[in-house]
C-alpha cells in the first residue's frame, strides 16, 4: 500500500475520521489534543504534497476507482497546494493558541464539540480545495459553512449571535446561486466534472443558460468571499467571533471561495464565453478598487481593534481580485500570492490579538494606552504582522504588492493610475496601523484595567511563529513564488 | 394530463410561497410550508423522481416541521412588525428572477431524449450498473457507489449540524434549562393520540426498516429511512412526554448513533484503501467484485441511516429540553 498515491483523499478522509472521535470525547483536553494533531496531520499531509507538486507530480485521485465524469476526481495542483498549505497551517496555528486563548471563552463543557465542529470545517476547506467536481465542491461548501457558523457563533459576547445569522442567510444565498449555476450548467453539459465540462461547454449552441450560470456562479462566490460590496457580513462575524476562530477563519475561509471563483471562470468560462475575460475584468475591476479604497477608510476609524482588522480584510480581498481581474499571468501570480501573504499576515494579526485578548478582553482601542509597556512581545509582534499588512520591504506583504504593481504597470496609463489606489490602499494602511501603535507605545497608561503581565508563553510562541514566517517569506520568496506562478500559468493555460 | 397536473401543483406552490410570506403567524407559515414541501415532493414524484420525491417528503414535510415547532416553542408565535421596509430587496429579487428566465430560454424542453443530460453521463450509469454493481435501483448506485464521495459528505453535512445545535443550545448549565414543566408528560392525557400513536408507532419503524433495506431495489435508502425511524422515535417522544422517551432511549446513544454511523461510513472508505484499492472502492472488498459493492452499499447505506436518526433525535431533544430562551 503506497501512501503517496493516497495522499489527496487522505487530506479530507484523516480530519474527517476525526469529528466522530472528538465529538465523543467529553475530556476537553483530549478533544483539543486529537483535533491538534489532526491538523498538524493534516498539515503534513499538504507539505507532502507540495513537494510532490514542486517536483512536478500532478496529484489525481479517482474516489472508489471510478473514471471521471462517471465517478469524482480529486486533483492536486500548484493552486490547490498552495490553499492547502493556508488551510492547514492557519487551522494547526489556531489550534495551539486556543490551548489558552478559548478557556476565557468558552465553557470547558462545550470545548468537545467546539473542536469537533472546527475540525469539521477545516475538512471541508480543504475538501473545495482538493476536489475537480462541481458538486462535490457544494457538498464541501456546505460543510464548512456549516461549521463556520457554529465556530463563529461560540464567542461569550451575545451580539455575536445576529452578526452569525446575518452571514448564515447571505452564506446561503451565495452557496445556492453557485447551486444554481452548477445546475444550469449541468443542463447544458450533462457532467459534473470540472475539467470535462471546460470541454462540453465548448460544443453547447445556445449560450444563455451557460452565461446566466456564469453570473450565479461569480456572484454567488463574490458573496462568499466577501468582496465589496458584498462583504456585509463579514466585519460583525469576525469581531464577535472567539479569537482563535478569527485568525483560523481570516486566514483562509474568503480565500477558499475565491479559489473556486478562479477555478471557474478561468477553466470554464474563460475560454468559451464570447468576451467573457472583459466581462470579468469590467465586473471585478471596479469592486475591488472600492473595497481597497472604501474598506481600508473605514478601517482608520474604527474603535474596535479587531473590526478594524476585519475591514482591512474587505480591503485586501481587494488587492487580490484586483490582481486576477487583469487576466493576466503576472496579475494572477499576483493575486495567488496575495492569498498566500495575506493569510500569513492577518492570520499573525489576529493570533496577536487573540494574546491581547487574554488581559484586555474589550479590545477597544482606546484601551491600548500605554500597554505596550507591560505586553511587549505581543505589541512587538502586531507591528511586525501589521508592517507586513503594509507592505513594508524584508515582509510577505510586500512582495505580493511589489508583483501586483510590476503586474499593473505593464498596462500604461490605466495601470498607473491602478498603482496609485495601491498607494493610497497602503498609506491608508499605515494610518490604521498607526493608530494601534500610537495608542500602545506614545500614550501614557490612563487605564485602571490596564494589563499587568504579558500573554501566556505558549501563545506567545505561536504568534512570534507566524509572525516571523512573515520575515521569512518577505526575505525567501521562492516556496509561494514558485507555487503561485505555476498556479497562475495553469489557469490562464486555458485562454490564448 | 401530466402536464396539466403539474401545471396545476406549480400554480398552488407559487400561492402558498405568497402566503408563507404574507403570514404573520408563525405556526401558520410553518404549517404552510409542510404543505410546500409535500406539494414538492408530490411534484418530483410526476417528474419520475421517486427517491427525491421520498426524501423530500420524509425530510423536508415530516422532520423538518418538528423541528421548526420545536423551535417555535422556544419563540413567540407572532412575528415582529418589520421596522424599516427592506426597499433594496424588491429590485434585487426582480434582477434575480429576470436571471432565471433569461437562463430558461434555450432549456432544452421537458424530457427530451436529445437534452445534454441524456446524452453523456447517464447513459452510461444505466448501461453500466447492471455490469459492475448489478442492482436494480440506479439512483441508489450512483449515490451509493459512483458519487459515495458525495454522499459521505452529506452525512457529514447532517453531523454537522447536529454537532451546531448541540454546541449552540448548550451555551447555559443543563441545570438551568432542564424540562420539569408539566409539558414533558407529553399527550399522554390525550386519549385519541394516544391510542392512535400507539398504534402506528410499530409500522413507522417497519416501514422505516423497510425503506432502509429496500433502496437497492426501489426508492429509498438511508437518509428517509433514518428520518422515518427519528420520527417514529419522536412521536414516542410526544406521546409519552421527554423524559420517558430519554429514559428508554438515552441521549448517549443518539451520540454514539449519530458519531458512529458517519465513523462506519468512512471506514467503509478506508477499508478499500487497506485492501489494495482507493478510497470508498467497494470492488476489492470481496473477491467477487459485484459481491464487494453489494457489501459496500449495504454498509455505508446502514452508516447513513444510524447517523440521520441519531442526529435527528439528538437536535428534537435538544430543542425539546430547552424550556424557553
Amino acid at each position: 500500500m503506497n501512501l503517496n498515491e493516497h495522499l489527496a483523499a487522505l487530506q479530507i478522509v484523516v480530519p474527517l475520521l476525526a469529528v466522530p472521535l472528538i465529538a465523543l470525547l467529553q475530556l476537553r483536553r483530549m478533544a483539543w489534543l486529537v483535533a491538534t494533531l489532526t491538523s498538524l496531520m493534516a498539515f503534513a499531509i499538504a507539505v507532502a504534497m507540495t513537494v510532490g507538486v514542486l517536483n512536478g507530480q500532478d496529484y489525481q485521485y479517482f474516489m472508489g476507482n471510478w473514471q471521471p465524469p462517471y465517478g469524482i476526481e480529486l486533483r492536486v495542483d500548484a493552486l490547490s497546494a498552495l490553499l492547502l498549505l493556508v488551510i492547514t497551517a492557519a487551522s494547526s496555528a489556531a489550534l495551539l493558541a486556543s490551548y489558552h486563548s478559548l478557556d476565557t471563552q468558552i465553557e470547558p463543557r462545550r470545548h468537545a464539540l467546539f473542536y469537533a465542529a472546527w475540525i469539521l470545517a477545516l475538512a471541508g476547506l480543504s475538501g473545495i480545495a482538493v476536489t475537480a467536481d462541481a458538486f462535490n465542491v457544494f457538498v464541501f461548501m456546505e460543510i464548512s459553512s456549516l461549521a463556520s457558523y457554529v465556530l463563529m457563533a461560540g464567542g461569550p459576547d451575545r451580539r455575536g449571535l445576529p452578526a452569525v445569522f446575518k452571514y448564515l442567510i447571505l452564506g446561503t444565498i451565495g452557496a445556492t446561486f453557485y447551486l444554481i449555476g452548477v445546475g444550469l450548467i449541468y443542463m447544458m453539459t450533462g457532467t459534473l466534472n470540472l475539467e470535462d465540462m471546460a470541454q462540453r461547454v465548448t460544443q453547447v449552441a445556445d449560450q444563455k443558460p451557460v452565461l446566466a450560470a456564469a453570473g450565479f456562479i461569480t456572484v454567488g462566490l463574490a458573496l462568499k468571499a466577501a468582496m465589496f460590496p458584498l462583504h456585509l457580513w463579514l466585519p460583525n462575524a469576525y469581531t464577535y467571533a472567539p479569537h482563535v476562530v478569527t485568525a483560523f477563519l481570516a486566514a483562509c475561509a474568503t480565500k477558499v471561495s475565491l479559489y473556486v471563483l478562479l477555478r471557474f471562470d478561468f477553466l470554464v468560462f474563460q475560454d468559451n464565453l464570447v468576451s467573457h475575460p472583459l466581462r470579468f475584468a469590467s465586473l471585478l475591476m471596479p469592486m475591488a478598487i472600492f473595497a481597497i479604497l472604501i474598506a481600508s477608510a473605514v478601517a482608520m476609524f474604527e474603535k474596535n481593534i479587531k473590526r478594524l482588522l476585519a475591514w482591512s480584510s474587505v480591503a485586501q480581498i481587494g488587492y487580490i481580485t484586483l490582481g486576477a481581474s487583469l487576466v493576466t499571468v503576472s496579475g494572477l501570480t499576483a493575486s495567488v500570492l496575495h492569498i498566500f501573504n495575506h493569510a500569513l499576515a492577518k492570520g499573525s494579526l489576529f493570533l496577536a490579538v487573540a494574546c491581547l485578548a487574554m488581559r484586555l478582553p474589550g479590545l477597544q482601542l482606546r484601551d491600548l494606552a500605554g500597554c505596550a509597556r507591560s505586553m511587549p512581545w505581543t505589541f512587538a509582534a502586531l507591528v511586525l504582522g501589521g508592517l507586513s499588512l503594509i507592505g513594508v520591504p524584508g515582509t510577505a506583504g510586500f512582495i505580493s504588492k511589489w508583483y501586483l504593481i510590476s503586474a499593473l504597470l505593464t498596462l500604461g496609463a490605466a495601470g498607473v493610475a491602478l498603482v496609485a489606489v495601491i498607494v493610497i490602499g497602503s498609506l491608508m494602511a499605515v494610518v490604521y496601523i498607526w493608530r494601534i501603535v500610537e495608542q500602545a507605545y506614545f500614550q501614557a497608561p490612563s487605564n485602571p484595567a490596564a494589563p499587568a503581565a504579558e500573554a501566556p508563553l505558549t501563545l506567545l510562541v505561536v504568534t512570534w511563529v507566524a509572525v516571523l514566517a512573515n520575515v521569512y517569506f518577505g526575505l525567501q520568496p521562492a516556496l509561494p513564488l514558485a507555487l503561485s506562478s505555476s498556479a497562475a500559468a495553469a489557469l490562464m493555460g486555458a485562454t490564448p | 394530463m401530466t402536464i396539466l397536473f403539474a401545471v396545476f401543483l406549480l400554480s398552488l406552490l407559487v400561492i402558498i410561497a405568497v402566503a408563507i410570506i404574507r403570514a404573520e403567524n408563525l405556526f401558520v407559515a410553518l404549517m404552510l410550508t409542510t404543505i410546500f414541501s409535500l406539494l414538492m415532493a408530490t411534484n418530483f414524484f410526476i417528474l419520475d423522481a421517486a427517491d427525491v420525491a421520498l426524501t423530500e417528503a420524509a425530510i423536508g414535510a415530516g422532520i423538518t416541521t418538528v423541528i421548526f415547532l420545536g423551535a417555535l416553542a422556544l419563540t413567540s408565535e407572532h412575528e415582529k412588525p418589520f421596522v424599516a421596509v427592506p426597499w433594496l430587496a424588491l429590485p434585487v429579487v426582480a434582477v434575480t428572477a429576470a436571471l432565471l428566465i433569461f437562463a430558461s430560454f434555450d432549456n432544452p424542453r421537458l424530457g427530451d431524449p436529445e437534452a445534454p443530460i441524456h446524452q453523456h453521463v447517464v447513459p452510461w450509469y444505466l448501461e453500466q450498473t447492471p455490469k459492475l454493481v448489478d442492482i436494480p435501483n440506479v439512483v441508489t448506485a450512483i449515490l451509493g457507489s459512483f458519487r459515495a464521495f458525495d454522499t459521505l459528505g452529506e452525512v457529514f453535512v447532517i453531523f454537522a449540524a447536529c454537532i451546531g445545535v448541540l454546541f449552540l443550545l448548550s451555551a447555559r448549565k443543563p441545570s438551568e434549562t432542564r424540562c420539569t414543566a408539566p409539558a414533558s408528560v407529553g399527550l399522554s392525557q390525550h386519549l385519541i393520540p394516544k391510542v392512535a400513536g400507539r398504534f402506528i408507532l410499530p409500522f413507522i419503524i417497519l416501514f422505516g426498516f423497510y425503506v432502509q433495506f429496500h433502496g437497492d431495489f426501489g426508492p429509498g435508502g438511508g437518509f428517509q429511512a433514518g428520518a422515518i425511524v427519528a420520527t417514529g422515535l419522536i412521536l414516542f417522544a410526544l406521546l409519552e412526554g421527554e423524559e420517558r422517551a430519554l429514559r428508554a432511549f438515552p441521549r448517549w446513544i443518539m451520540m454514539a448513533m449519530a458519531a458512529g454511523g458517519a465513523l462506519l461510513y468512512a471506514l467503509v472508505g478506508v477499508a478499500g484503501i487497506a485492501m489494495g484499492g482507493k478510497f470508498l472502492d467497494y470492488s476489492v472488498l470481496s473477491s467477487d467484485p459485484i459481491a464487494g459493492q453489494h457489501l459496500g452499499i449495504l454498509l455505508i447505506e446502514a452508516g447513513v441511516g444510524i447517523t440521520v436518526c441519531g442526529s435527528l433525535l439528538l437536535i428534537f431533544h435538544a430543542f425539546a429540553a430547552r424550556e424557553s430562551f
